[in-house]
């Protein structure tokens, strides 16, 4: 044999002696995935990532794909990805009647997380498996048993020889009250069975435990709580493992939490691999994880392994593992290059790790363990400005809403590239605010962790605190501590001096240590633009460079173009001369901006791929389907600022960058870019600040004569006063300069507008504030079009279900529209050709209209895909995306032959899911600025029907028996009357506040009066907890008094019984109850729902 | 930050690579390797298999955890340089008990830091392993370029001297517990105490460790000793341990008494062992490109078909082809490249592997390959009814 010889591992695997070839089952032919559902904190894109991974996977290998998910913003729910495709509530009863129908011969249940898990648990549980002869592959119904039950778990490890934690299980207050007195405060509650630790905290006094111990109770589907000892403050390590069913075992990435335990893992920043511990110490939990594996049971895929490690005894504690893959599992894909999703798949039906090539060095197996010669470093997201009212410090629940991965050379040159690529304005890590920070502020900012942490280690070091006293405060480790140290030398040596006066030398080390351009533009005097850093920086020759992530640490040769830029002398990207477009990816995920933007932005680099182009993608998100190395030619891991996308521009020039597709993001750049020399395809970058700045877009809503509610601009606190005055309150502000419905309020009076403007925000004269009439009762209507400057296609009028004054993201809405009538659907349409036209659209444009007394109003228009383009893919048959595309590359609509506003015969209901689980204290309702983190949609040929799947898919089932809480303000009594006559009429008992109660009696309806919480006991909390309500409808009063209310929905929300705080939601509330009376849900794949539309 | 001690070194194709210098001054030549080792920096330098290499760690952080008294593989650094990205001065961990500069200072191996690693091992893997010659006092690229080409290669010498104990030595130390506390090993199915001789062509502890863990009486003698000289000391079995430099120059006499010695007493090699138990049977060995370092070599065992993650550290490998006509056969093959990891006798009790089974640094998946080398040397316990 020759050293080298490429075929040897084919040759060797023919022979099938006793080389252990074992080739996939043939067995089994159709293989369900399971979706793991709406996004929520805690289980995100990650999942959409991991099971699209799968079905390719499964599909390459010629097994019939089936795919179930609700959630319609995922690129799983493709039928690009999968065969066959349900988009449908993810119940038992919904997924045994697709069992049912098509007869899957295996389920896959590791992809979709823990809801994935958790409903193969079930099914399972209930014998629904048997009954259909289906077999759990990936996982076995016990092992999910004993990795998610808490206690089984615990009983396995002892028994294996492991520690964990003690802990006990504890099913009532008083069990947990014993439990304390033996392991002390403070104590770890955690609900068993519970998402991204929902429920969870740290209690350190008894009166803390108490509360915890039963809101515990309470969230845990099981009603049981393990009360568990503390290790805040050890080393947080966790192992992505993989097995196979030789026994063949490797560990695919080692991560460490550089916040230590107390601090979720989905709230940690993370660093991989592993920084502190020594051979000796990491082949221990290595050991640890192998036999966690085997205890568990896993034979044939993935885990992710935590470990607790006691910074100076070394004492080293089993935390959890969980069977499947996960968003570390993700993390631990990108940050390798080795795809655990698809290995994982793999394994599941046959293979063993040996038996499948390394996709990126293509001559060597999958049986190895990846070595890798950079750092990796994760920052999450947070949005804890959406939920001011709520505690925002950080522990053993999850809140934060996505995540960044950087990679670079160090430590140090990939958590600065991460803090710069998160989009909260920061270059790094230094953070000038935290720079004026008080040394008291700076400690308590350490002490208890929380999202600013990381930028006040600077400061803290600056007002001479030691390592060992910040670490003491933080547990975080020193070897972290100093590696940041030592950017402040280097920024002392770049602060104060010209610009010119920085030598090469210098600026190479500063680059090295992933300083970016803006930070050095702000640090030099005088300071300048980053753009002349860049410049000089060019003259100095200090250019990037880019290296592959290849598993291997250069080992072998890598084939895969999975890049990250860096400092060091030898570029590896090779560019190509084909002709080749750049596709800029939409960042971490955040409120607003969220996997619909990963889905867009991956249909287009599918799109420039099928015509012809070399697609190249640049995103620093993780968790997606974009930033898998298979998905474009060319991946650039990178932040997506100014610099890495000019960096990039440079090295590969591209024919032409897109923008449309993710979001805000690219479209804050698009001007900078484009006065960068960067051609921008699509819409022409001057009509995208037409339409993003508010007061140009107004003028010229004028001058082509398109209504707006009446609106205004202040630049001063008397001038907001006037602007109001003028148009008359209620009116909507926000400040001019925040995106995305940030700080945007409704104000009645002008004792709101003066709160608002003293509390929310800023108003002076180059940060004016905008003042619009606010359009009471109106309907609101999305629409998403495709021009190609020409020709304009309507893909959808979308009906939002809650009136405008609801973030069109939190509302539910319908395609096809159901109140709206021709006459305004009419204008609808002529006023979205009219505005595509006049702002010479070059793909998708969407608008947002309100609808009040007959008038059709423009509220704004998005000269980009929306949030809603999956959600108008999945429902019309046509991937407006990739429409959007061909268009950009110049074909015309009508070469195309691209239908206009398709006709549906499926309502197809799209449903929000809000996070106010994860922040209590924090009021449950909606307004204009968006909160809600993920989509569900229920498709039906009735709309009753549609909205009933939509709420049952987003976790409010509807009862269709039992009492309605009704709770409305004035303005909504009039017409609560025929909704309370139609669900007395179905038999529901009513129950209602005392205005409420006594209108509707006086009409004639029968009805209890219930008290309010301030007005004694038993009231309506006391009957939610008691089980006696099964839907409340409670319309916010207006104002700003509604403590009551909160309360009562707050404790709705933690019960998981239906909320709904708009009357028209109620309307549609009850034509879901009607449906769910009169018939069973039925169950159709999109496939058949779009066979039906192209009949018509 | 710049007023930093410089360091350089170059290689003999003329590549150049500046670094800062964190270790012992002076001027040095040596063969430069990469390894891929993600963890154990220590073990890997205090490997005697490294004697006269300069390593070039392709982690990019390397001294994180600093050095203690524990996790070494022979008494001192044996490594010729220490090249890393980022090599760090204060380590934190709770057995560290001095950095890792320090360490080397002490020991006279320079440091380079800051070096571009990835360049470095992109150019060893293009263009296989070459000389190098650092220099932290004279920066002068070409009088280095020299001094590396004139550096003799490894082929010329015989570090093997170097590194093996001059007398025999009694080795009683067990490896602690601690760290073997989570596989399945020594789990006592053999009883006895089997006298093993290893023949120390530049043993790694840990080999000597696991023998006395797994209860064997373990002998360590010089690797120039004679077949008579080790059978006089009445073993049950022989380890030919593993060791620097071009296995074709160890001295002839350990070639002679390896041949003498089989079939006569059971024989296990490790790494050079297994060159040398092939050497000895007259098969052939070649150099690798750039060799195999690193903890990440998937071994698939030919008999039962299982895959090991495994640790390596050699630069050379037997031919396969060579084996036909002889009483050898192959064992295990690495997945990476279908090199030879494993041969036996066909048959006498003799065999060997290429990895490390002993680990240290790396995964500790082959720890059943010395167990049943120890276990083979015990009488057999009759079998359960
Ligand atoms: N006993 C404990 N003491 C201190 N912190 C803990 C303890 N157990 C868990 N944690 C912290 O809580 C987080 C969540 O716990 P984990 O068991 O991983 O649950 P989840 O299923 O939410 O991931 C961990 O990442 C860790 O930081
Ligand atoms: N003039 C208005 N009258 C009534 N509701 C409005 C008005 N302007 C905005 N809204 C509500 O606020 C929401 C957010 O406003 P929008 O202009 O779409 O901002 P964003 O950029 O956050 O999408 C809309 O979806 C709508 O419900
Ligand atoms: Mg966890
Ligand atoms: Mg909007």
């Amino acid at each position: 044999m020759v050293l080298g010889d490429v075929g040897f591992l084919a040759e060797i695997y023919s022979q099938e002696d006793n080389t252990g070839f074992m080739p996939k089952r043939t067995d089994i032919h159709k293989i369900l995935v399971i979706g793991s559902g709406p996004i929520v904190i805690g289980q995100a894109c990650e999942f959409d990532y991991s099971g699209t991974q799968a079905c390719k996977a499964l599909r390459e290998e010629g097994y019939c794909t089936l795919l179930v998910n609700s959630n319609p913003a995922t690129i799983m729910t493709d039928p690009e990805t999968a065969d066959i495709v349900y988009i449908e509530p993810l119940t038992v009863p919904v997924l045994e009647r697709i069992i049912e129908k098509e007869r899957p011969d295996a389920i896959l249940p590791t992809m979709g997380g823990q809801t994935g898990l958790n409903l193969a648990t079930d099914l399972y549980r209930e014998g629904i498996l048997d009954r259909y002869n289906v077999e759990l592959i990936g996982v076995r119904g016990e092992s999910i048993q004993v990795a998610e039950d808490r206690e089984d778990f615990k009983e396995a490890m002892t028994e294996v020889g492991l520690e964990c934690p003690r802990s006990y299980a504890v099913t009532s207050l008083e069990a947990a009250r014993d439990i304390v007195d033996e392991i002390g405060l403070p104590a770890i509650i955690r609900p068993s069975f519970t998402l991204g630790g929902t429920g969870s905290g740290t209690a350190y006094n008894r009166q803390d435990f108490d509360e915890m111990v039963e809101r515990g109770l309470k969230q845990s589907p099981v009603d049981e709580v393990l009360v568990e000892e503390s290790v805040i403050g050890w080393k947080e390590i966790e192992l992505e493992v993989m097995r196979d069913a030789d026994d063949g075992f490797v560990v695919v990435c080692s991560i460490e939490n550089f916040d230590p335990m107390g601090v979720h893992t989905g709230d940690s920043i993370t660093v991989a691999p592993a920084q502190t511990l020594t051979d000796k110490e990491y082949q221990i939990v290595r050991d640890m994880a192998r036999r966690v594996m085997e205890r568990v049971g896993v034979e044939t895929g993935g885990a992710n392994v935590q470990f607790a490690i006691h910074p100076e005894t070394g004492r080293t504690l089993v935390i959890e593992m969980n069977p499947r893959v996960s968003r570390s599992s993700a993390l631990a894909s990108k940050a390798t290059g080795f795809p655990i999703a698809k290995i994982a798949a793999k394994l599941a039906v046959g293979y063993c790790l040996h038996e499948l090539p390394n996709d990126i060095t293509k001559e060597t197996p999958a049986s190895f363990e990846p070595t890798v010669d950079y750092a990796v470093v994760k920052i999450p997201r947070w949005h804890m400005e959406k939920f001011p009212q709520a505690d925002a410090s950080l522990g053993t629940q999850m809140k934060s809403v996505g995540e960044v991965m950087a990679i670079g050379r160090t430590f140090i040159e990939a958590i600065q590239k991460g803090a710069s690529a998160r989009e909260d304005g920061r270059d790094g890590l230094f953070d000038p605010e935290a720079a004026e920070a008080s040394p008291e502020e700076i400690r308590h900012r350490l002490i208890e962790p929380n999202p600013e942490r990381l930028f006040y280690i600077i400061p803290a070091l600056d007002a001479g605190m030691s390592i060992k006293e910040i670490s003491e405060l933080t547990y975080i480790d020193p070897w972290f501590l100093r590696e940041i140290d030592e950017l402040r030398p280097l920024r002392d040596a770049l602060a104060g001096s010209p610009l010119e006066a920085i030598s090469r030398d210098l600026m190479r080390e500063a680059k090295r240590a992933g300083m970016t351009d803006a930070l050095i533009a702000r640090l030099v005097r005088p300071a300048v633009g980053e753009l002349d850093v860049r410049a000089y920086r060019k003259r100095l020759g200090v250019l990037p460079v880019y290296s592959r992530v290849d598993t291997c640490a250069a080992e072998f040769p890598a084939f895969t173009p999975y890049l990250y830029s860096n400092y060091e002398s030898v570029c590896e990207s090779d560019p190509t001369d084909r002709r080749k477009i750049v596709v800029l990816g939409s960042g971490p995920n955040r409120i607003g901006q969220g996997i619909e933007f990963d889905y867009c932005c991956t249909k287009a680099s599918f799109a420039f791929a099928e015509m012809g182009f070399e697609t190249i993608m640049i995103n620093c998100n993780p968790e997606t389907v974009s930033t898998d190395y298979d998905t474009s030619d060319r991946l650039y891991f990178e932040p997506l600022t100014l610099e890495h996308i000019l960096n990039v521009c440079d090295l590969e020039k591209p024919e032409g960058v897109i923008v449309q597709f993710g979001g805000q993001t690219p479209l804050k750049l698009v001007k900078r870019l484009a006065d960068a020399g960067v051609p921008i395809l699509g819409t022409s970058p001057d009509a995208i600040d037409l339409a993003e700045d508010r007061e140009r877009f107004g003028a010229f809503m004028q001058e082509i004569g398109l209504p707006m509610p009446e609106h205004g601009t202040a630049r001063s606190v008397e001038e907001a006063f006037e602007v109001a005055e003028r148009i008359g309150y209620p009116v909507v502000v926000r400040p001019s300069y925040v995106l995305g419905g940030r700080a945007m309020a409704i104000v009645y009076d002008e004792g709101d507008l003066d709160h608002y403007i003293r509390s929310a925000v800023k108003v002076a004269e180059d940060t004016p504030i905008l003042i619009d009439r606010f359009l009471e009762d109106a309907f609101e209507m999305d629409v998403d079009c495709v021009s190609d400057g020409q020709d304009v296609r309507i893909a959808a009028i979308m009906e939002q279900i809650e009136l405008a004054g609801v973030h069109s993201g939190d509302s539910a809405c319908v395609i096809p529209t159901v109140m709206v009538g021709e006459e305004a659907l009419e204008k609808i349409r002529d006023y979205t050709r009219r505005l595509a036209r006049a702002l010479h659209v070059v793909g998708c444009l969407n608008i947002q209209y309100a609808m009040k007394d007959g008038e059709v109003y423009v509220l704004e228009a998005n000269p980009r895909a929306s949030r809603t383009i999956p959600y108008v893919s999945k429902s019309t048959g046509v991937s407006w995306a990739r429409v959007a595309c061909q268009v950009i590359n110049g074909h015309t609509l009508d070469e195309l032959k691209v239908p206009d506003e398709p006709r549906l015969e499926s309502y197809c209901c799209k449903e929000v899911v809000l996070p106010f689980i994860k922040f209590p204290g924090e009021p449950a309702i909606l307004g204009p600025e968006m909160r809600s983190t993920g989509e569900v949609m229920g498709m039906d040929a009735s709309f009753g029907m549609a909205y009933a799947k939509a709420q049952m898919a987003a976790g409010n089932s509807l009862p269709t028996s039992g009492t309605v809480f009704l709770s409305v303000n004035d303005r909504d009594k009039e017409h609560l009357i025929p909704i309370a006559q139609e669900l007395a009429d179905m038999g529901f008992s009513l129950v209602g506040t005392r205005g409420t109660a006594a209108y509707l009696r006086e009409r004639g309806l029968a009805i209890e009066t219930v008290l309010k919480v301030s007005e004694g006991r038993p009231n309506g909390v006391d009957m939610i907890i008691n089980g006696e309500l099964d839907l409340l409808i409670n319309t916010p009063l207006g104002g700003r008094a509604f403590s009551d209310e909160h309360v009562l929905r707050q404790v709705a929300v933690a019960q998981a019984v239906p909320v709904i705080t708009t009357l028209s939601g109620a309307q549609a509330a009850v034509q879901g109850i009607k449906a769910l009376r009169t018939r069973d849900i039925e169950v159709k794949s999109l496939q058949e729902h779009w066979r039906l539309n192209v009949q018509v | 930050m710049s007023e930093e001690k410089q360091g350089m070194l170059v290689l003999e194709d003329g590549s150049v690579f500046v670094g800062h210098s964190m270790g012992a001054e002076g001027e040095w030549v040596g063969e430069v390797v990469f390894d891929t080792a993600v963890t154990g920096y220590q073990e890997v330098i205090t490997d005697p298999s490294c004697w006269g290499q300069m390593i070039v760690f392709t982690c990019p952080h390397i001294g994180n955890v600093g050095v203690n008294f524990e996790d070494v593989e022979s008494k001192q650094p044996y490594a010729r340089a220490v090249i890393a990205r980022k090599i760090c001065a204060q380590p934190s961990n709770w057995r560290a008990k001095q950095s890792l500069p320090e360490y080397l200072s002490e020991a006279g191996v320079p440091a380079l830091s800051g070096v571009d690693t990835r360049r470095l091992t992109l150019t060893l893997r293009e263009e296989g392993i070459m000389r190098g010659a650092l220099s932290t006092v004279n920066l002068d690229g070409e009088r280095l370029l020299k001094m590396a080409q004139n550096a003799p290669d490894m082929s010329v010498l015989s570090p093997v001297d170097e590194v093996s104990l001059s007398e025999e030595t009694v080795w009683t130390q067990k490896l602690p517990r601690k760290w073997i506390k989570y596989v399945d090993y020594g789990g006592g199915s053999h009883k006895g105490t089997p006298h093993v001789v290893v023949v120390d062509c530049g043993v790694k502890y840990n080999i000597l460790r696991h023998l006395a863990t797994l209860g064997a009486r373990v002998t360590v003698v010089p690797a120039n000793s004679t077949a008579e000289a080790i059978l006089a000391q009445e073993p049950d079995g022989v380890l030919i341990s593993n060791g620097p430099g071009d296995p074709e120059q160890v001295p002839e006499e350990t070639m002679i008494a390896i041949r003498e010695l089989m079939g006569k007493v059971p024989i296990f090699g490790i790494c050079l062992g297994q060159h040398l138990i092939a050497l000895a049977a007259g098969a052939r060995i070649f150099k690798l490109p750039f060799g195999h370092h690193g903890g990440n070599h998937p071994v698939q065992n030919l008999k039962t078909g299982e895959v090991a993650i495994t640790s390596q550290n050699h630069n050379y490998a037997v031919d396969p082809d060579s084996l036909e006509d002889l009483p050898l056969e192959v064992t295990h093959i690495n997945l990476y490249d279908g090199t030879v990891q494993g041969i036996r006798h066909r048959e006498w009790p003799v065999y060997a592997v290429q990895y490390h089974p002993e680990n240290s640094p790396g995964p500790h998946d082959s720890l059943y390959v010395l167990e049943d080398f120890v276990a083979s040397l015990c009488e057999k316990e009759p079998a359960a009814s």
